[in-house]
């Protein structure tokens, strides 16, 4: 194929869509959120099982879409499993595009970040919250 | 309308050195195979130059100037109008509003006539096919009037399920608004039975040729349509011009849409006094050089001719048709080569349509992929996004064949391992849970 091409579809980027990382639901997931991209129908939804302390003891992703934003939730939970919530706030677009590695288009950008976007919400929605809860969120997540 | 068949197909060698994009490359070396027309043509050197000649040599502000270049981009604008109403067989071109667009058009009716025309409890009838641009519009004019939506169903194979249509016509439906030609099925409606029923059940009728006037020889007198809508830039036109057609009763009825210069008889400190047809709908700096570019792509169009060119569509269909058909796990949307135009959409397995679309940019394969501005169409047959190849009077049979070898490529790409080869995706799914889904 030609080179680009081999770049952008490399073995790397397909074991992840193929073979996903925690693909599935956490049993007793404290937080979870769901999104989509209406431009080309990806959906994205990350389940996390945060302890008191502030550790992400469990992250697992589920979705429909392309190959780029499956891929890159897979990478994305495979690097914050077991983290702290903390380096999650930390890890901006940019470190997302990095982990990714692969050079994209600007439209493709879109479907890296999704997952990104899903996983930073995540943090911030308590499974079952009031939306009072959601305003002033336990220590661990602020 | 005229047999296609009967017509010998065109030559696209004969008009692809008029194109210069055509002769460009992509992504470094491939040569660009342009897949790409429904949603925007390409255009030949005759329009631009048409353009170009108009800003260097005639330009002017049209409907106002005494001095020479406003008299001569006048003649021009007008001349274009006039080359619109023959396209079309509008029986006077005042009637052939210039808008920026199919969107600006079924907008102004919605707008204009609808907000004049429509109360609570009057029924809109629609599509499921429906560009958003034909859809869109009548939901937010429902939403101001209290009037409701209904939607003509399609078949499981993409046409309209016209046995429908007796439950869902009646004396409450107002508007039948309704695309000539779906832009992802393909499909050509059957508006010779649709436009007489819906006006015995005392409808006016909005039909969308966006996708059928570049294609298909229109006669809106022999339609009987109350109302046409066309966009320049999917006829080899410029971009920001399009086309309102409308009976002129119902055109002089209507109240103003936009306000501001040109559109006006006489302005009083507190009052206006609309003026007449065409410039009462067209307020402000109409898009001139646009307009008149338009008019040298349809004289483009006349010169190759519309037979011919839905004869080379109808082949180039078929042949996508069977090169697809070879392919596993390829899902082709909508009807039969004869039922349909030049447009071809698809899934392939569970790869998503983006990425199929980028495996064959690498090969120089402009398709789109994505909704195409019909959510409702896509969920209707169970899908999030479809790839969609469609072509045009200079594309060829050799240009259509390499989506054989190259859609190989994309499941070469990704079924390295052949973990799954047939049957469904081995992944749960997670649907959107957007109202969307249920809400249009």
């Amino acid at each position: 194929m030609p080179p680009d091409e081999e770049e952008l579809y490399q073995d790397h980027i397909l074991d992840h869509y193929e073979d996903p990382y925690h693909r599935g639901h956490c049993s007793h997931a404290t937080h979870a959120h769901q999104d989509d991209n209406p431009l080309c129908g990806d959906v994205i939804r990350m389940e996390l099982a945060i302890d008191p302390a502030g550790t992400m003891r469990e992250v697992f992703f589920d979705g429909d879409g392309c190959c780029i934003s499956q891929a890159a939730a897979s990478m994305l939970v495979e690097r914050f499993d077991g983290r702290p919530v903390a380096e999650v706030r930390r890890f901006t677009a940019n470190d997302m595009l990095d982990l990714f590695g692969v050079r994209l288009t600007p439209n493709r950008q879109k479907c890296c970040l999704l997952p990104w976007r899903v996983l930073q919400a995540a943090i911030y929605s308590p499974v079952g919250q009031t939306e009072a809860e959601r305003r002033n969120p336990p220590e661990a997540c602020r | 309308m005229s047999n296609a068949s009967a017509t010998a197909p065109l030559d696209p060698a004969k008009f692809r050195p008029d194109f210069p994009i055509l002769s460009r490359c992509v992504r470094d070396d491939v040569p660009l195979i342009y897949f790409d027309n429904a949603a925007s043509t390409q255009r030949p050197a005759q329009v631009i130059r048409t353009i170009v000649e108009c800003y260097e040599e005639h330009y002017a502000n049209v409907h106002r100037g005494i001095h020479q270049l406003a008299q001569e981009s006048d003649e021009m604008f007008e001349e274009a109008r006039e080359k619109v109403r023959a396209f079309i067989n509008a029986p006077t071109p005042e009637q052939c509003i210039f808008t920026s667009g199919s969107t600006a058009g079924i907008n102004l009716v919605a707008r204009t006539w609808g907000d004049a025309s429509l109360h609570a409890g009057d029924e809109i009838l629609t599509s499921e096919m429906e560009h958003h641009s034909n859809l869109v519009p009548w939901q937010q004019l429902a939403g101001r009037t209290g009037a409701v939506l209904r939607h003509i169903p399609l078949s499981d194979d993409g046409l309209l399920r016209l046995d429908q249509l007796d439950a869902l016509l009646t004396e409450r439906t107002k508007l039948l608004a309704v695309t000539a030609v779906s832009n992802v099925l393909g499909t050509i409606n059957p508006l010779g039975e649709l436009v007489p029923r819906a006006h015995q059940a005392g409808a006016v009728v909005l039909v969308d040729g966006a996708q059928s006037v570049p294609h298909r020889k229109t006669d809106v007198q022999a339609l009987d349509c109350d109302f046409l809508v066309l966009s320049g830039h999917k006829m080899l036109g410029p971009s920001g011009v399009g086309v309102l057609y409308g009976k002129r009763d119902l055109l002089e009825r209507m109240p103003p849409f936009l306000g501001g210069g040109g559109m006006i008889r006489r302005v009083l400190p507190d009052r206006f006094e609309p003026g007449d047809l065409p410039a009462k709908f067209e307020a402000g700096t109409p898009p001139i050089v646009s307009a008149i570019g338009l008019g040298t792509a349809i004289d483009y169009l006349n010169q190759v001719g519309l037979e011919a060119v839905a004869a080379h569509e109808r082949r180039l269909t078929e042949r996508a048709h069977q090169v697809l058909s070879q392919i596993e796990g390829l899902r082709i949307l909508g009807p039969p080569p004869d039922k349909k135009t030049g447009i071809v959409s698809f899934t392939l397995g569970h790869i998503h349509a983006h990425d199929v679309a980028e495996v064959l940019d690498r090969r120089g394969i402009a398709v789109r992929a994505g909704h195409h501005c019909t959510m409702p169409l896509h969920q209707r047959y169970g899908v999030t996004a479809t790839a969609r190849a469609s072509f045009y009077l200079y594309n060829t049979l050799a240009e259509v064949e390499q989506l054989g070898p190259a859609l190989e490529q994309v499941q070469r790409v990704f079924h390295r391992r052949k973990k799954d080869e047939g049957g469904p995706s081995p992944w749960s799914v997670v649907r959107c849970r957007s109202p969307r889904t249920t809400d249009y």
